[in-house]
């Protein structure tokens, strides 16, 4: 092809007519996706072009950065990005991690502080800020190049909210506080109900599984799943005398361009701030006294929501902040349609108590961890759905679960609310080409 | 300590750790969670904290003796569905050093190496074991044993729903 287009894009406009990957007939009350979305190798790169190209995506948070020189790297959207706080202007700094001479990383570790990233490969030396401060034999260069021009490459959008630093590769992208639209409330929420000041425990979760990356999104916020397939974790809870019967009731919520939440009671303690006989005595007082401090500062309301009330995230496309027994912050990247590489911390408040900060550690572990009660399953569901695609037979998946009520937490609107931006975002891309 | 007690001592060491290795291949969890002592802990660091304390880092694993009872119970169960059917392991111990004795206990470290067989996939587990022993009327006796993974990741393996 000589258009510069993709041909699958080509093709999708060409053949008609088109049937879509997504079918949301609220006059049947029926809404299904075509299993190809989870399968597909060219939906996949649309995927990488048209969501993951064109989101706000999650880098970190700037509590991970709190010095002046302090780094962390990792993928983002599948690129290796690294963010410093600048030396000098004290901001956050968002990088492409190449060097601008030929390419090499020029952040090699994980994280750290440093006020000069130096590429090893010629050693081109660069400062916290970006600008390239150092090449070796510099005379050899005639007036063509502008070494002003050969800083590092910011990532094209930058923009933080309440410490939740975001990177995006769209120059055009609106900015974040619109993007995220009425995800900043529950945002606040986490936020606030920590006291307005959090940080992520240190200690990472970085696992892979295969499946498509939609499913995590799906399981992510799937009341429904929860009783079936953790029966082992909810057993274990009762064991060690969690009382569940109060149930988990609530609702799911639209918050706008693709986010959504699920919120409902909680059954189990939270470290802010629902006690429980779990977490002993003496913790009661302190919950007490941070619940009284909520209600202080927020009111009674808005303290309930914060204090008995589970929230389950997504921020479309590809983060998720679980505020259920303890906070996961959680980001997933596919690196192919039936691979995703996921990566989670726990957020806590900053001057958590300890016996609180290790009850929260130790709910985290237990069922959001990879080595807890609970995640394992969750891995081996969704690579289960994902083997069946294979089976064939069956072309759609049933995302139908109440329609035509007020959504509940244990339905699936939730996953409609994503499902919708997505066909949106995807465009033509979406669509089945050669379908009859 | 002379050099036939410390390698004796050595030999029972490596014994125990063997024969801890093959209840697992065997999955006789009920008789492996029996060499625990009721104060026992089994710890997995994060791969990027190996060093982490449970009571400030996240852990991967903390169990203390309630809860590796019920990870037993869990995995004993057919609703373990990570583990249900269960993989295939091979637990392998190498460079067994007994580190430090004292009166009550013994500090031991050892390198592992954990394959995990399951449908088809191939993962492998490595690093290291630190064990605290004791010794009692019948052999030793686990009071701690901590796992700390030399994986940068567990992106290879996906997840610790085996016992390491």
């Amino acid at each position: 092809m000589s258009t510069g287009i993709e041909p699958w894009v080509t093709q999708a406009i060409d053949v008609a007519p088109q049937l879509p990957i997504v079918v949301d007939d609220p006059v049947a009350q029926r809404f299904q996706v075509h299993r190809s979305a989870m399968t597909s190798p060219e939906i996949h790169r649309a995927e990488v072009e048209r969501i993951f190209g064109k989101s706000w995506l999650y880098v970190g948070h700037e509590s991970e950065i709190p010095k002046p020189g302090d780094f962390v790297r990792r993928p983002v959207g599948g690129r290796p990005i690294f963010m410093v706080r600048g030396v000098k202007t004290g901001n956050v700094n968002v990088f492409h991690n190449t060097c601008t001479h030929r390419g090499a990383l020029v952040c090699r570790q994980d994280s750290g502080n440093s006020k000069v990233f130096q590429c090893f490969y010629h050693a081109w030396t660069f400062d916290s800020e970006g600008r390239l401060k150092g090449v070796p034999d510099r005379d050899a260069y005639a007036g063509g190049v502008n070494f002003d021009d050969l800083g590092l490459k910011r990532v094209a959008r930058a923009e933080s909210y309440r410490g939740f630093v975001f990177a995006s590769f769209d120059p055009d992208i609106d900015d974040l506080p619109t993007y995220l639209a009425g995800a900043k409330d529950y945002i606040d929420l986490v936020v606030d109900g920590c006291g307005g000041s959090v940080e992520m425990a240190r200690g990472t979760n970085q696992y892979s599984f295969g499946a498509n990356w939609k499913l995590l999104v799906e399981n992510s916020f799937d009341g429904y799943h929860a009783e079936s397939t953790h029966d082992t974790y909810f057993k274990y809870l009762v064991s060690i005398g969690t009382d569940l019967r109060g149930g988990v009731s609530g609702r799911a919520v639209d918050l706008g361009n693709g986010h959504a939440v699920i919120e409902y009671s909680s059954p189990w303690g939270r470290p802010v701030a629902k006690w429980e006989p779990l977490f002993g005595a003496d913790a009661h007082t302190e919950i007490d006294r941070l619940r009284a401090d909520l209600v202080a500062r927020h009111g009674e309301q808005r303290a309930h929501a914060m204090s008995e009330v589970n929230r389950n995230l997504l921020i479309y496309p590809n983060l998720i902040i679980n505020d259920i027994m303890a906070v996961t912050v959680r980001t997933f990247y596919p690196p192919a349609p039936d691979t995703v590489d996921v990566t989670a911390w726990a957020l806590a408040p900053s001057n958590e108590p300890a016996s609180l900060r290790h009850r929260r550690l130790d709910s985290f572990l237990t069922f959001l961890g990879p080595g807890g009660f609970a995640t394992p399953d969750d891995l081996e569901a969704l690579e289960s759905c994902q083997q069946g695609f294979a089976s064939g037979g069956v072309e759609w998946n049933d995302i139908s679960r109440g329609m035509g009520r007020s959504p509940s937490a244990n339905d699936e609107e939730q996953m409609r609310v994503f499902w919708r931006r997505w066909q949106h975002q995807m465009g033509a891309a979406a669509d089945r080409a050669g379908a009859q | 300590m002379a050099w036939q007690q410390q390698v004796l001592l050595r030999q029972q060491v490596e014994e125990f750790l063997y024969a801890e290795a093959a209840l697992l291949d065997a999955w006789v969890l009920d008789d492996w969670l029996l060499l625990f002592d009721e104060d026992a802990k089994y710890e997995v660091p994060c791969n990027d904290a190996p060093d982490g304390d449970p009571a400030t880092d996240l852990m991967l694993i903390d169990d203390n003796y309630v809860r590796l009872a019920a990870r037993v119970t869990r995995l004993n169960s057919r609703r373990a569905h990570r583990e249900y059917p269960h993989s295939r392991t091979n637990h392998q111990v190498f460079n067994v050093r007994v580190q430090d004795v004292s009166a009550e206990e013994l500090s031991v470290t050892a390198s592992f190496t954990v394959w995990r067989f399951r449908a088809g996939r191939t993962s492998c587990y490595v690093g290291q074991y630190r064990y605290r022993l004791r010794q009692g009327h019948s052999g030793f006796r686990i009071a701690a044993k901590r796992v700390e993974l030399d994986m940068t990741d567990l992106r290879s393996v996906g997840d610790v729903a085996i016992i390491l």
